[in-house]
């Protein structure tokens, strides 16, 4: 072949498929989203009706803050939080091992699980109440059974896809059962229940502010929903914008546990 | 400890798998086990672990295993098994847990066994960290690690690269000359049967039965890569399975 008509370096075509972290951009996105609704509502591009200044529910919120009301707000919140999805996600991902690990168990649950996973738990508030009374015990029955469907579903799949041939090993040295669960099925399952658990810890923030919507005096539900009522946009978005801050960190912290916990992965 | 078979058959639903299997695994040789692709050797060898049962037959363990045994019946697997969020050292340490054993024997018992497969540098290396070949010598320590009375493997060093097969086979012999152990060895391969086998147990295709049993009388130690009577006693093998083979083959076209 001729040298000079063909010569050409190989078309590199392997990039791609492999997504890096990198934090700014997620920042940047933020940043420019901001100031363009602050520029927009400071030259009337768009009315105060349809969206308040960012700086005007910064304001709000540092009143907020000043006031000493946020942590009023806030601490009841966290730990309805806290309490409901430690509920929901322990008791799911001990019932998603069981459905994983027992046939009898499987077949009695998956249906019932796929029954209850679609009804929105919202709509179960006033049985809630009656069951589990109208202070916080309603409030974590809800979010506890929120986090708990989608906890179990990623739970028994990820034990279904723990390598069989690892748990055959773990039974051909004679480890018990125990040993089998604890350190086969569970870690080899903790991908799949940590990705399930970003999912499962979204919800129980959405179903925080309709658990309050019930006989709650203080908590970021009520206080969104108070400023609802009354067309408080820069409140309400204030409120929003505590929910949309809860999101982020929950995700970052499992981000911080994945990193730690799953750092065997290839 | 010896393994003795007595007629075993096995079938999955309507496959027979295995037909009538008598065989006895004398203390402290290799036995390998050669056969056309889907004749059940890994079925008997998940058999002979207790892994599975059988549809027929007995499989009998004779003697008591040695004192100091943690688990007499012990698998060496073709994909290696290792726990991917466990170091090499915390692999082994896995099949000693159980036995509540006291800390300064566990860790004697794990520096004996890396020391042996030469993986003491790497005690703290992940399974992601290693090649093919450091993989299945982690699967090997952990193996020797429990003082197995009798060694089960799967086709162990299918999953390599030719040289590093050679390196582990000469690994094995070295290991088997120091103690001898006793092993099932399975395999495609005729050349490591014929290294490693004191006898070789051909299998014919599925339902397997054994065709024959040939005997090799050369020690292990004397065995080298490229000897002439391997290489006809390796020939005669395959003479004996082509056939086997080539019906096989065809066999699972039909399916
Ligand atoms: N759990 C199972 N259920 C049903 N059929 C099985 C099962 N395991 C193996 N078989 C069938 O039994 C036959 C023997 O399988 P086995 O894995 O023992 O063969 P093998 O000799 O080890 O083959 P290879 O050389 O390919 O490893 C195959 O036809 C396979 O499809
Ligand atoms: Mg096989």
């Amino acid at each position: 072949m001729s040298e000079t008509a063909h010569t050409r370096p190989v078309r590199f075509r392997g990039g791609g498929f492999a997504p890096k972290p990198n934090r700014k951009i997620g920042i940047v996105v933020f940043v420019v989203l901001i100031l363009l609704a602050e520029i927009g509502t400071r030259n009337g591009f768009i009315s105060a009706l349809t969206l308040p200044k960012p700086s005007d529910v910064l304001g709000t919120f540092a009143e907020l803050y000043q006031s000493g009301l946020l942590w009023k707000h806030l601490i009841p919140s966290l730990s309805r939080l806290a309490v409901g999805a430690c509920l929901g996600v322990i008791v799911g991902v001990g019932t998603g091992i069981l459905i994983g690990l027992f046939s009898h168990i499987r077949a009695g649950l998956v249906p019932l699980v796929a029954a209850i996973f679609p009804i929105p738990k919202i709509a179960l508030l006033p049985l809630f109440v009656i069951w589990f009374g109208i202070d916080e015990g309603s409030k974590y029955a809800l979010i506890a059974f929120g986090t708990f469907t989608p906890t179990v579903v990623a739970t028994y799949g990820a034990v279904d896809n723990v390598d069989r041939g690892l748990i055959r090993m773990g039974q051909s040295f004679g480890l018990s059962w125990m040993s089998i669960v604890r350190k086969i099925v569970l870690p080899g399952a903790m991908p799949g229940i940590l990705s399930g658990l970003r999912i499962s810890l979204a919800i129980a923030i959405i179903l925080l502010v309709a658990a309050e919507m019930l006989g709650a005096e203080y908590g970021i539900g009520a206080y969104i929903l108070e400023a609802g009522s009354l067309y408080d946009l820069e409140r309400l978005f204030a409120g929003v914008v505590i929910l949309s801050v809860l999101g982020v960190l929950v995700s970052a912290a499992i981000g911080l546990i994945e990193r730690r916990l799953l750092n065997w992965r290839v | 400890m010896e393994i003795r078979l007595n007629g075993i058959t096995h079938a999955y639903g309507d496959t027979a798998v295995l037909r009538d299997i008598s065989l006895a695994v004398p203390s402290g040789k290799i036995v390998c086990i050669v056969g056309p692709s889907g004749c059940g050797k890994s079925t008997l060898l998940r058999l002979m672990g207790g892994l599975e049962q059988p549809s027929e037959g007995e499989i009998l363990q004779m003697g008591d295993a040695p004192s100091g045994c943690l688990n007499p019946l012990t698998y060496i697997f073709q994909d290696f098994a290792l726990l991917p969020w466990r170091s090499v050292r915390g692999n082994v340490s896995l099949v000693l847990e159980d036995h509540n054993l006291p800390k300064a024997e566990v860790n004697r018992i794990i520096s004996d066994v890396l020391a042996r497969t030469k993986l003491t540098d790497f005690a703290n290396a992940l399974p992601k960290q290693l090649s093919g070949g450091m993989k299945q010598r982690v699967a090997i320590a952990r193996a020797l690690a429990v003082n197995p009375a009798v060694m089960l493997m799967d086709e162990p060093l299918s999953a390599l690269d030719s040289q590093t097969r050679e390196l582990l086979m000469d690994d094995l012999i070295a290991l088997w000359t120091r103690t001898p152990f006793t092993a099932i060895y399975v395999t495609h391969n005729l050349a490591e049967a014929v290294r490693l086998g004191h006898s070789i147990v051909v299998l014919s295709r599925r339902p397997g039965e054994i065709r024959e049993i040939v005997h090799l009388d050369q020690p292990l130690s004397e065995r080298h890569f490229g000897d002439a009577t391997l290489e006809e006693r390796q020939h005669y093998l395959w003479s004996l399975m082509r056939d086997e083979a080539r019906a096989a083959d065809a066999e699972l076209l039909d399916v």
